[in-house]
């Protein structure tokens, strides 16, 4: 089985990650399934990090939590948010399936951050809501 | 489930290695990073106790060209084989595409073996998936023993308990050695190739 989105959907992503996100001084996000496949990713130009190992145990991650959720009877954590001396990592629940995730620095605050992150996922998710995944 | 990337081109696979604990299911992976290590560019990820068992996790990338105009993208993963486990090795089964289902040949793991396929069955079952539809292929690892008269199943005795229903491709393996680990890699990939490349036409 396989799953798949629209170039034209893909484009529409990957610009909204760029000028949303990216434009305003995020590091790298990007934009994965629940088992570990990246859909979209975006990244300033500067570093470059091993995308592939990161979704997998963002992922996994995302997973372990929700699990725990479930297990001490609430429903979902939809954010998660781990603090860094310098780097921030910030999960977006997207739907069932996805997640969106962005690295930034200390220079941008986290509720600009969180504002930024939920305009953005609220104009993906009728993108989304389109395909079926895992 | 694998995601097609028409815009890069590009599809990423799911394979997950799967087993009784100790069963080498983590040794399949370092063998195949070492042996493919100038292709293989980042770091294996593994997620561990102090005492080398899994705890979540071993994770390789390997890329292994193009198939049909597209990257293909293989994401080879373990899961922890210790029956305590569960909640974990569920997570790591989302959105499968392909399973090795790494046996220990030892004769005292014939019962762990059992159980761990019927817990795969089981687990696969959660995500409305069949063991008898998925790819699969069956590894009897640690066939090396034998020559330390350690007391193996035979290669009849472990078709008979894991594959006499699955009736699907099985090797005898050392993956301390390397023997048939390439061979057991190389038909999963190419048996869950076949059922994603009939959707990429
Ligand atoms: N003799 C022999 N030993 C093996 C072989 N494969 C693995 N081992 C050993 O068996 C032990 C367990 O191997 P792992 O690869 O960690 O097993 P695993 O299936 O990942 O175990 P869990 O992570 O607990 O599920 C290690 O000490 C390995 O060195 C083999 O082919 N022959
Ligand atoms: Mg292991």
């Amino acid at each position: 089985m396989t799953y798949t989105l629209g170039q034209k959907q893909l484009d529409n992503i990957e610009d909204l990650l760029q000028k949303d996100l990216i434009d305003i001084g995020v590091r790298c996000v990007f934009l994965i399934d629940m088992a570990g496949n990246i859909i979209a990713n975006r990244d300033n130009g500067k570093i470059k990090h091993d995308v592939y190992s990161l979704a997998a145990l963002a992922a996994g991650n995302f997973g372990a939590v929700s699990a725990m959720a479930k297990i001490i009877g609430e429903g979902e954590f939809s954010l998660l948010f781990h603090k860094g001396k310098k780097e921030n990592i910030h999960f977006n629940k997207i739907l069932t399936e996805f997640l969106l995730i962005t690295i930034f620095s200390n220079e941008i605050s986290l509720g600009f951050l969180r504002l930024k992150v939920t305009e953005t996922v609220d104009k993906i998710k009728k993108t989304l809501e389109s395909i079926h995944a895992p | 489930m694998a995601f097609v990337n028409p815009k890069r081109k590009e599809v990423q696979v799911k394979i997950v290695y799967y087993g009784p604990g100790r069963g080498g299911k983590t040794t399949n992976l370092e063998y195949v990073y070492q042996k493919f290590n100038e292709r293989i560019k980042t770091e294996m990820v593994t997620i561990k106790t102090h005492g080398d068992r899994t705890l979540f996790f071993d994770f390789l990338p390997f890329d292994i060209g193009k198939v049909n105009g597209y990257d293909v993208k293989i994401q080879l993963y373990t899961v922890p084989g210790q029956v305590k486990y569960n909640a974990t090795r569920r997570l790591v089964l989302r959105g499968v595409d392909g399973i090795v289902f790494v046996a220990d040949s030892m004769s005292v793991r014939r019962e762990k073996n059992i159980i761990s396929l019927k817990n795969l069955q089981e687990n696969l079952a959660n995500y409305k998936k069949s063991i008898f539809k998925i790819p699969i292929v069956l590894q009897y690892n640690k066939s090396d023993l034998d020559e330390q008269g350690i007391p193996l199943l035979t290669f009849e005795t472990l078709e008979k308990d894991l594959n006499s229903k699955l009736k699907t491709p099985s090797f005898k393996a050392s993956a301390i050695e390397g023997t048939n680990v390439v061979q057991t890699m190389k038909k999963i990939i190419s048996l869950t190739m076949a059922s994603i490349v009939k959707e990429l036409r």
